[in-house]
């Protein structure tokens, strides 16, 4: 791809094209130079209607259950029952006689290619294991899928499910990372007699020992998180069909990646890449467990390529809870080191994460301790860094990279040892905290990492200051009352470009992205993105960018998305990724169309190009005689219906197209959150009195949105943090089936945030914004759990382990702890 | 079919008949019988409140009704709320209070804020909040619904006196 295929316009009179051995980075500048221009337009920074509003709230909207083609087929999967076992019989014979159902598939009869993500590295540090589309041989986790069943109607595949005959020969499970690690351990997989998938010590710089044998404290703090569920509202679905005239196989899914869908779709099936398109509807969430490739979404494309019908298959609740993607099963055991002022020396960290019984495409079981290992240093200047990450497999749903991935538990993690070592050095917990924070950027930590320009410190003493205005402090004081105030004060990556996930050696290299921009002969335009909207607002945000970029109403723009032959290349919606890249892509591809319009306008009006400019009312107006003006339309019309009169080197149509990468270490996104809490000295129940944001996530595109993505994404945070666990008993029964064991907290558990904005324009994003998808659910965890400790400091117990249960709370006040 | 009733319902207003298997749920049926795909399914067993309709005007799991159970009975979906493209002041609501992101959990919050509206015209912010912890939402976090529904609550009351 190159970055200036501007149609029309030769090299020479290109703005945007590289001297020839210059270093070049996607969105066409050199390499470091900062992008963000400080322009600010009429739509960025509103909070105008969203565009999606209309369809949804009148109950237009089309999500995948919603979709209904004509000879449709339905499907369903037969599941293991057991966690870890030996198959020794599979009978379909009994289902495939049940009314209705019209066929049954097992793993030798699809014959499909196995998911496999792997990394780059050596034997020793990540062990690549297969995903079978259906399970061959043996069966990992309860909730497996084993066989597919298709018929006529829902009712129909749920007997023809009932008919199959499975046996097993049981074998132990493995349900922990005690059971996972245990010399003489069952193994999941063959390939790792260990149950370690991935072992990295990503760091070991100078000075760790030295700096814990001269520290005058050194703290020792294990935190856990539970295994959590993203658990989008909508649960996962597939529409598949052939379609013989376009000679491709059509899969409508549920999915935050769609181009991956259908690399790895045409992989396991065995057939070009062209064969295969895959769209996405309107999706009811997805947080991240939509953003890996389902096995569920392969076998049913290669049902319906062998039937020649439709096929739709929608997961149930019981299935997206026990065999959905799950995530953040986590342990941390953080040493850090600190002189008598409280600055931290040095930090030495084991980190393991469960990830169940597979490893995920394309991000593979190591994304989250590799997460963990690169950032775990947080918003803090640490001197000298020990880690070791560890991905283990266990008999438990596999796991996909949840929103914030790894962050909330890093941060947990540190954010604990800050209060930890305050409590010790008798000081206020803010203060450590502030003796520590990066004040001065551009910084480049311990890890390698260089951290671009934020508010670390003066979102914390914001936050502060808010809580202690308001006489939070004051009512702790006062003693009637078990109070706790807490904090947590971190940054989150969020443009990882194409360079930075290099660097964790994954073999499939998320980054770069890519937007094409067409006007139509009435002057609106549509506009592709290769970034997947699931409820942040892509259609309305980008219509901002575009809108400012042209000079043209936001009404007039359309932006279309989830559909494999739309665009070339696309990397989704996942990482808080897709305003910075996404959105950068298509601030570009709207300039240079914007560059095409003026053109063309310059010599229509038969002037030179520089004495022309976009008006910022949809037309293109000339400098030295305003009275002179071409509105888009115009413009448009000579294009496409009049072409002849068109500069002779400028070709047909309005379209333009840009990629854009984010180079280097990408940007930062950062926050505090402060939480006041009150727990019952009666029952342990902790309620949230108050809970202040103060976030920095560049500029921002659309306040309200970006509001919604930080109360979003911190009742999810505050989920984790006090109520939702996916357990298991020991023989890797799930416990958890449906909502009335799962516990998703609803309006009364969530409490109202108060969010204040600052604003550290992004310098080499094309529109200054960082991104804002996951900062909210990564600080809520730190502060809930912070705040609860302190609620509980009397006791001298200290909870290091989400979800907090009523049941610890009780029992520390009753001294049982 | 097994066992195949011929069922007679109103919806929005319509009249419609449709054969039915005993165990096919109301949700089934309005969403693929009657193509009425605006009430979502999530759980499919009373938890999470996507699919509330209104049967005779009080808010109801679609889910755990089966359809037979609502003949001669009148339903209310979200494809009622608008008049003619226009939205409703509850859904306009919606969108000036960003209540929505993904939006599929809304069709059932919308409805269940109409039973919760009509049943309680008074209703305080925090009996709102009360009334509304029937459903789910994995997106919005909640506040920017209770406030949608508070400021149409207000806005009916000031309208009504
Ligand atoms: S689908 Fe009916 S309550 Fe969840
Ligand atoms: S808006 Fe997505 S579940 Fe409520």
């Amino acid at each position: 791809m190159t970055t200036t295929d501007l149609p029309g316009i030769p090299p020479e009179v290109d703005p945007d094209q590289p001297e020839p051995d210059e270093p070049r980075e996607h969105g066409g500048r050199p390499a470091g130079e900062p992008r963000f221009d400080g322009r600010r337009g009429r739509w960025v920074g509103a909070s105008i209607p969203r565009h999606e509003d209309p369809r949804l709230l009148t109950g237009c909207g089309r999500f995948i259950d919603d979709i209904a083609l004509s000879g449709m087929l339905h499907a369903g999967f037969v599941r293991a029952t057991v966690a870890h076992a030996a198959i020794t019989e599979l009978d379909l014979a009994a289902t495939r006689e049940v009314h209705g159902v019209v066929a049954a598939y097992d793993a030798a009869d699809l014959a499909l290619g196995d998911i496999v993500a792997v990394l780059d590295r050596p034997a020793e540090e990540f062990t690549p294991t297969a995903m079978p589309i259906l399970a061959r041989g043996k069966v990992r986790f309860v909730g497996e899928p084993l066989a597919l069943v298709v018929a006529r109607d829902p009712y129909a595949v749920e007997d023809g499910i009932e008919a199959a005959r499975v046996s097993y020969d049981a074998l132990d499970a493995v349900v922990s990372e005690e059971t996972a690690l245990a010399p003489g351990a069952p193994a999941v997989h063959d390939e790792a007699p260990d149950n370690v998938l991935l072992d990295v010590s990503m760091f070991d710089t100078p000075g760790v020992d030295e700096a814990f044998a001269d520290a005058a404290l050194t703290v020792d703090v294990t935190t856990r998180s539970g295994r959590q569920n993203a658990l989008p509202l909508e649960t996962r679905g597939v529409v598949a069909s052939w379609d013989a005239r376009d000679d491709q196989l059509l899969v409508q899914t549920c999915s935050q990646v769609p181009h991956q869908v259908r690399t790895m779709l045409a992989r396991s099936l065995g057939i070009a890449e062209r064969t295969v398109r895959v769209t996405v509807p309107d999706m009811g969430g997805g947080f991240g467990q939509k953003c890996v490739v389902g096995r569920e979404e392969i076998a049913v494309a290669a049902a319906a390529q062998r039937l020649d019908r439709p096929v739709k298959w929608i997961e149930d609740r019981r299935e997206a809870l026990t065999a959905g993607f799950l995530a953040r099963e986590q342990r941390y055991r953080t040493r850090a080191a600190f002189d008598a002022d409280g600055r931290i020396t040095a930090l030495d960290v084991d980190v393991v994460c469960d990830m169940g019984a597979y490893s995920c495409y394309p991000f593979t079981a190591g994304i989250e301790p590799l997460m963990a290992s690169a950032e775990m240093p947080s918003v803090y200047r640490v001197p000298a860094y020990r880690v070791r990450g560890r991905a283990i497999t266990s008999n438990k749903a596999p796991t996909a990279p949840y929103r914030g991935v790894s962050r909330p538990q890093y941060v947990m993690a540190i954010e604990r040892v800050m209060e930890r070592a305050a409590r010790e050095l008798g000081l206020d917990p803010v203060e450590v905290r502030r003796r520590n924070v990066i004040t001065e950027f551009p910084y480049t930590g311990v890890n390698g990492v260089t951290y671009d320009p934020g508010t670390y410190l003066e979102s914390l003493d914001l936050a502060e200051a808010t809580i202690r205005d308001e006489g939070w402090y004051e009512a702790r004081e006062a003693g009637d009352r078990h109070l706790g105030i807490g904090f947590c004060c971190f940054s989150e990556r969020t443009g990882y470009g194409s360079e930075a996930f290099a660097k964790r050696k994954m073999t499939v290299v998320p980054g770069f992205d890519l937007s094409e921009i067409r006007m139509d002969t009435t002057g609106s335009v549509v506009v592709t993105s290769g970034t997947m909207n699931h409820g942040q607002s892509h259609e309305t945000t980008f219509a901002q960018i575009v809108a400012d970029r042209l000079g043209l109403d936001v009404a007039r723009v359309k932006l279309r998305q989830g559909d494999t032959e739309r665009i070339a290349y696309g990397w989704g919606t996942f990482a808080s990724r897709s305003v910075t890249i996404g959105g950068s892509a298509v601030a570009l591809a709207s300039e240079r169309l914007g560059e095409l319009l003026c053109r063309i306008a310059a010599h229509l009006l038969e002037t030179r190009p520089d004495n022309v400019a976009l008006d910022g009312d949809g037309g293109v107006v000339q400098l030295d005689d305003p009275a002179r003006r071409l509105p888009f339309e115009d413009i448009a019309d000579v294009a496409h219906l009049r072409s002849h009169l068109l500069p002779k080197d400028v070709e047909p149509a309005l379209t333009a197209t840009a990629s854009f990468d984010v180079p280097g270490d990408g940007t930062f996104s950062n926050a505090s959150h402060a939480v006041v809490v009150e727990v019952d000295p009666g029952t342990g129940e902790i309620r949230i009195l108050r809970y202040v944001c103060v976030e920095d996530c560049g500029v921002v595109i659309n306040p309200k949105v970006v509001d919604g993505q930080c109360r979003g994404g911190i009742a999810q945070g505050i989920a984790g943090a006090l109520f939702e666990e996916v357990t298991y008993d020991g023989h890797g029964e799930p416990s958890a089936a449906s909502f009335i064991d799962y516990l998703v907290p609803t309006a009364t558990e969530i409490p109202d945030v108060s969010i204040q904005h600052l604003e550290t324009p992004c310098a080499f994003t094309a529109n200054g914004a960082k991104g804002a998808g996951e900062g909210g659910t990564i600080g809520a965890p730190a502060a809930v759990l912070n705040a609860v400790n302190d609620a509980l400091r009397h006791t001298g117990v200290e909870l290091d382990t989400t979800p907090i249960h009523p049941s610890t709370v009780l029992a520390a006040l009753e001294g049982e702890l | 079919m097994r066992d195949p009733h011929l069922l007679a319902l109103t919806v929005n207003d319509s009249e419609y008949e449709v054969v039915v298997e005993p165990r096919r749920t109301l949700a089934d049926v309005l969403r693929h019988d009657l193509l009425l795909t605006g009430t979502h399914v999530g759980c499919e067993h009373g938890v999470c409140g996507a699919c509330t309709v209104l049967l005779d005007e009080a808010p109801v799991r679609a889910c755990l009704v089966f359809a037979v159970q609502a003949e001669g009975s009148s339903v209310r979906t979200v494809e009622s709320l608008a008049d003619h493209g226009e939205l409703s002041d509850l859904q306009q609501a919606f969108s000036d209070h960003h209540g929505l992101q993904c939006g599929f959990c809304t069709p059932g919050f919308l409805m269940l804020a109409e039973g919760v509206l009509a049943e309680q015209p008074d209703a305080s912010r925090e009996e709102i909040r009360e009334g509304l912890s029937a459903n789910l939402c994995r997106c919005t976090g909640y506040q920017t619904i209770v406030d949608a529904v508070h400021a149409t609550a207000c806005a009916r009351r000031e309208s009504a006196s």
